[in-house]
């Protein structure tokens, strides 16, 4: 075997060491931009299942997707003020840059909420036709992160979407099926008091406009069906959306 | 705050356990658990890496790769963003980190060396080491989270590499089919102790 | 540069007679989480192969050159480069599935294949015959994912590359699909039968309990 001297050594891996961080860095720096826009096109989306504007297994092309999304609005609102957050762009908020709620026992199961949260209006000529919401909360595994589309009358549902989570393939995660989510659509919120009433029960529920209230459950999956409910009892009550649904549901225009 | 954390450790020991439902560093539990001595002092040695560099890579990862890190050096470097370097730096952090280990025991604990020595430098490449800190990343863990996850994950591993090994040791005396001998029946095992590892699902602490 | 038997013996030993998986047990770790799904497989496999043989190609070049005393760092170094250019290259064009793949791309690294072929063949062999091996190892280790994933698709959600095959009655059809087969359990089980098969089939390569 060759022998090498202690300065070849150190010379060979400083070498090394420049070609491949140079490749990796060239790398990492052409490509950022499909990255960031592909991260971005992937959050779009998202929110446009929610509302039901692309169907669950349609392949939209990207300039399809930032087409429709034309008419959607991001928008920052601040949960402990409930109005909209002042000084911060909805366009680039970034959640892990807004500071945290004060910790506090929550219905979600969340350990740490931020105090900002991004919504998105989707605006039909003109006006606010609905909202998509942002909401997480524990499952069976772990947290689920998904979307709730609600109309502009601030009680009924449009839709449903998860974009993340770990629950069981096939029990739990069945928060995927489409099948699921489109028991969702025209079910209310709130009942005549004002109460979070939406809960997945156990089982079947029946059509919207006798059983307004329940959605069908998911078979085998106890947890994490109660995990939904009690996301939505957290988001959609007095420390989440509530007050801003609120206030679209009385002036519809927020 | 103690909650929290034991309910990290749990998670991370026995729903999330490394080698039973992410399959991380299976070739050295396959290959490693035929003595429950042997299997133990490996469970041990993966312990000891994962609680040094799950916080070491953690604190490089916080500071230096993550976007916007390096804004505590200077304000004008709150834009870099270093993320894409994280592999190689948490494989160059473990590597080195198993060596340095494996020279300070053999200097100042000659007795645990002893014991412990001969499975370091094949944990230098186990997915479980590497996995953890990529799992920490991708997670967000704090520091002390990332103490609290490391010591999970290398315990649960321990606990599974040495079951299997208590198992594999009784093997010997049944009447395996002989396709199945040696690894054959080792997955099937694995596959009935990640079942077994499943109960605990849906526990909440 | 000819492509004779010795080539194509390189290129196939590691299919069946000497497959990294099924015999050397190289390699599972990042291989069983992702084959819940054919895509997800498919995705990951040419990865693999592509690290590996690449890997191969740039120790092989490298070889009469790496001092002794650095030889492992080296080559978790190139491994570790061309790991990130797989990973950077699929979070720019292929987002979906690098989303989920997560940390598997990653622990490509770790991979044993991998770090195996550098060190223990394409150290002593030129870069020619070194790429071939990566290429037949990570076909090799390509083929049981693929096999693996077949079956937990196909079984677990009644589909293949994600086109329905067997409607489940989740979605209204008939099929009760397998919930085994998408938990972690059902991979240690194929993998457990998959070996099974292949001793029977081939008897030389039966070990003592």
């Amino acid at each position: 075997m060759k022998q090498f001297s202690t300065t070849y050594t150190y010379i060979f891996s400083l070498v090394l060491c420049l070609v491949c961080s140079i490749l990796l860095s060239v790398a990492a720096v052409g490509l950022k931009d499909r990255q960031v826009a592909n991260e971005q096109l992937d959050k779009q989306k998202s929110v446009l299942m929610a509302c039901r504007m692309i169907k669950a297994g349609e392949r939209v092309t990207p300039d399809k997707v930032r087409e429709m999304f034309g008419s959607i609005t991001p928008k920052v609102i601040d949960l402990l003020t409930d109005t909209y957050a002042e000084g911060v762009d909805p366009e680039t908020f970034k959640e892990k840059d807004s500071p945290l709620l004060p910790p506090m026992d929550n219905a979600a199961g969340l350990s740490e909420i931020s105090q900002y949260a991004q919504i998105f209006q989707v605006k039909k000529e003109g006006k606010v036709d609905r909202v998509v919401l942002p909401i997480s909360g524990k499952g069976l595994w772990g947290t689920l992160y998904g979307y709730l589309a609600v109309a502009s009358d601030g009680n009924t549902i449009c839709g449903i979407t998860y974009y993340s989570h770990k629950e069981t393939p096939g029990l739990g995660g069945e928060v995927d099926n489409p099948m699921w989510k489109s028991y969702w659509p025209d079910r209310k919120i709130y009942d005549a008091d004002g109460n979070v009433a939406i809960r997945v029960i156990k089982g079947a529920a029946e059509s919207p406009e006798s059983d307004p209230y329940s959605v069908n459950g998911l078979s085998g999956a106890t947890i994490t069906s109660r995990g939904v409910s009690n996301m939505l009892q957290f988001w959609l009550g007095e420390e989440g959306f509530g007050p801003y649904l609120k206030k679209l549901r009385e002036d519809g225009s927020v | 705050m103690l909650e929290h954390h034991l309910s990290l450790f749990v998670t991370s020991a026995f729903l999330e356990n490394m080698a039973l439902a992410f399959f991380l560093g299976m070739c050295t539990f396959l290959a490693c658990s035929k003595k429950v001595d042997a299997a133990f002092g490996l469970g041990c040695a993966v312990i000891f890496v994962l609680v040094i560099t799950v916080p070491l890579n953690n604190a490089l990862y916080s500071l230096l790769l993550a976007p916007g890190a390096m804004a505590w050096i200077n304000p004008s470097l709150a834009d870099v963003d270093l993320s894409f370097l994280s592999f190689l730096t948490f494989i160059g952090t473990i590597a080195a980190v198993v060596q340095i280990v494996e020279m300070v025991l053999d200097r100042f604990v000659p007795s645990l060396y002893a014991s412990l020595g001969i499975f370091l430098p094949l944990i230098a490449v186990n997915c479980a080491i590497l996995g953890a800190s990529l799992f920490m990343v991708e997670r967000d863990y704090n520091f002390a989270e990332s103490v609290t996850f490391g010591l999970g994950s290398g315990v649960g591993w321990l606990l599974a590499i040495t079951a299997l090994a208590a198992i594999r040791e009784q093997m010997r005396y049944s009447n395996v089919p002989p396709g199945l001998r040696g690894l054959g029946i080792t997955f099937l095992l694995t596959g009935l102790m990640a079942i077994g590892f499943m109960a605990f699902s849906g526990i909440q602490l | 540069m000819q492509f004779g038997k010795k080539e194509r013996e390189t290129v196939l030993d590691p299919l069946f007679n000497n497959n990294p998986i099924a015999l050397q047990v190289l390699g599972i770790c990042s291989a069983l989480a992702v084959t819940t799904k054919m895509e997800t497989a498919l995705v990951m496999s040419l990865a693999v192969t592509a690290v590996t043989m690449c890997s191969s190609l740039v120790v092989s070049l490298l070889r009469n050159n790496i001092p002794p005393s650095i030889r492992i760092i080296v080559q978790l170094s190139v491994i570790a480069t061309f790991v990130i250019l797989t990973d950077q290259i699929l979070k720019a064009y292929l987002f979906e599935i690098s989303k989920q793949l997560s940390v598997f791309v990653g622990l490509i690294i770790t991979n044993c294949i991998v770090m195996g072929r550098a060190e223990g063949y394409a150290m002593q062999n030129g870069p020619y015959m070194s790429a071939l091996d990566g290429f037949g190892n990570g076909v090799g280790y390509s083929l049981v994912l693929m096999a693996v994933a077949f079956f937990r698709e196909l079984f677990g959600s009644g589909s293949l590359f994600g086109v329905t095959i067997l409607n489940p009655v989740t979605s209204g059809g008939w099929y009760t699909t397998n919930g085994l087969m998408v938990l972690a359990p059902g991979a240690f089980f194929l993998i457990g039968f998959f070996i099974w098969a292949i001793r029977t089939w081939k008897p030389e390569q039966l070990e003592d309990n």
